[in-house]
């Protein structure tokens, strides 16, 4: 029987879903995706600005083609990734490094874990990340450049 | 909400099964039962096996949260059958998976042998550079509370795999070792007793190991004991990194010194004995 078990590991869908969770595990989520995003879009940074290797007119039409609104409204996603990846980011290295996560303690029911003591981190992080996106958004689209 | 609670309350059951030598995936099976008040979900399982299907497969030990058997996807959140009354997580459809993560051996049943193989490998164990007093102890190693409490938390784990199951990393890299063992790991060093943090922190921190916790916290919301496996691994983390760096603080405990019962004097005398 042994040799005929089914493998039950969640793979990507373990990311994504698969349970009902609590918000940091959708932080977590959310921080790989917007890491890939982050490579997608140095990809293209890369792709984009290599075109200039083709001359000035290459560079041009290249250009002529980013002022499009899709790309003004791709920057701005790329900027809300971006916030959030950094604060997250940095909300991690403080809990990683341990010093948001207090010391161990007598389990006493209903518990109360480390992600009790790392909230209040979180929420500034959060809170921040919002604020940036706010002020971002006004100065992608409403700002005077 | 009280009276609803108190009467027989009729609910439908969902049930994976998989049986190895039929099915080439995972089927689910309905069933509809009828819940009391204090019902625990394996009190549930074993009123349908007993009432309406005998070919229910599922693992059960103690029924009172201690063996860590009993450990499934309880509607979407990995728990301890015996630990979870039914009307506390549903009044109207419940869902029963085995624990994710693992390979799946039959119905609700999952392998935890690899975890268990797992936690063998990191040699969760005092181990210490004077063998001799290993092997032939001759008095107590000196411990404070305050030292205990540094990894007393850890001690609850019942390895019933519940925290595996919840975790994002487990999902997709079957080289981690997972909350448990990592919790597990960092029990031992975090002891005072202790001699082999370098060796047990080179296990850990290999390829795959614990830098790719990321901090999910799910391990520490669903373990039934309270262990915190989040916790530890993050305190292992900061371990290690001050380690690296030449500024770990960490002493070996010494051996307490045997008193001398030529010279001994107790502070207040035992009473005289009656028999």
């Amino acid at each position: 029987m042994a040799n005929k078990q089914f493998d039950n590991h969640l793979g990507i869908v373990g990311w994504l879903g698969g349970g009902r969770w609590g918000v940091e595990r959708y932080l977590y989520i959310l921080h790989r995706l917007t890491g890939l995003g982050l490579l997608l879009f140095l990809l293209m940074h890369i792709f984009a600005s290599s075109v200039r290797m083709y001359g000035p007119e290459s560079w041009g039409v290249a250009m002529a083609i980013l002022k499009n609104p899709v790309f003004k409204l791709g920057e701005f996603c790329v900027f809300v990734i971006f916030a959030f990846h950094a604060l997250n980011g940095i909300r991690l290295i403080f809990i990683e490094l341990g010093l948001a996560v207090g010391r161990a303690e007598e389990p006493v029911y209903p518990y109360k874990s480390s992600l009790n003591n790392q909230r209040p981190l979180m929420v500034v992080a959060m809170v921040l990340v919002a604020i940036l996106i706010v002020a971002g958004g006004y100065n992608t689209f409403f700002g005077s450049h | 909400m009280e009276k609803e609670t108190e009467k027989a309350n009729s609910i439908t059951v969902y049930i994976r099964r998989f049986d190895p030598e039929k099915d080439s995936a995972p089927r689910q099976q309905q069933y509809t039962l009828q819940v009391e008040k204090g019902m625990t979900v394996l009190d549930g399982l074993h009123m349908i096996k007993q009432t309406q299907d005998p070919t229910i497969n599922f693992r059960f030990s103690c029924r009172m949260g201690v063996c860590g058997s009993c450990g499934m996807m309880i509607n979407g959140v990995p728990a301890l059958s015996c630990n979870t009354q039914i009307l506390d997580v549903t009044t109207t459809a419940l869902t029963l998976a085995p624990l994710p993560n693992f390979k799946l051996i039959k119905d609700l049943v999952a392998d935890l042998v690899p975890m268990f193989g797992v936690l063998k490998g990191l040699q969760l164990h005092i181990r210490r550079n004077d063998v001799e007093e290993m092997e032939k102890p001759t008095y107590e190693y000196y411990q404070t509370p305050h030292q205990l409490e540094e990894f007393l938390q850890f001690t609850y784990c019942i390895k019933c795999g519940c925290c595996m199951a919840a975790c994002p990393t487990m999902a997709t890299d079957r080289e981690y070792p997972g909350p448990a063992p990592l919790a597990q790991a960092y029990r031992y060093n975090a002891d005072s007793r202790d001699d082999a943090r370098d060796a047990r922190g080179d296990l850990v921190a290999a390829s795959h190991g614990i830098f790719s916790c990321h901090y999910a916290g799910e391990c520490s919301n669903v373990c039934p004991k309270g262990v915190d496996p989040a916790r530890a691994i993050q305190l292992m983390k900061k371990d290690l990194v001050l380690s690296y760096f030449g500024l770990a603080k960490h002493k070996c405990a010494h051996l307490h010194k045997k008193p001398d019962k030529s010279t001994y004097k107790a502070k207040i005398e035992a009473p005289p004995h009656t028999v």
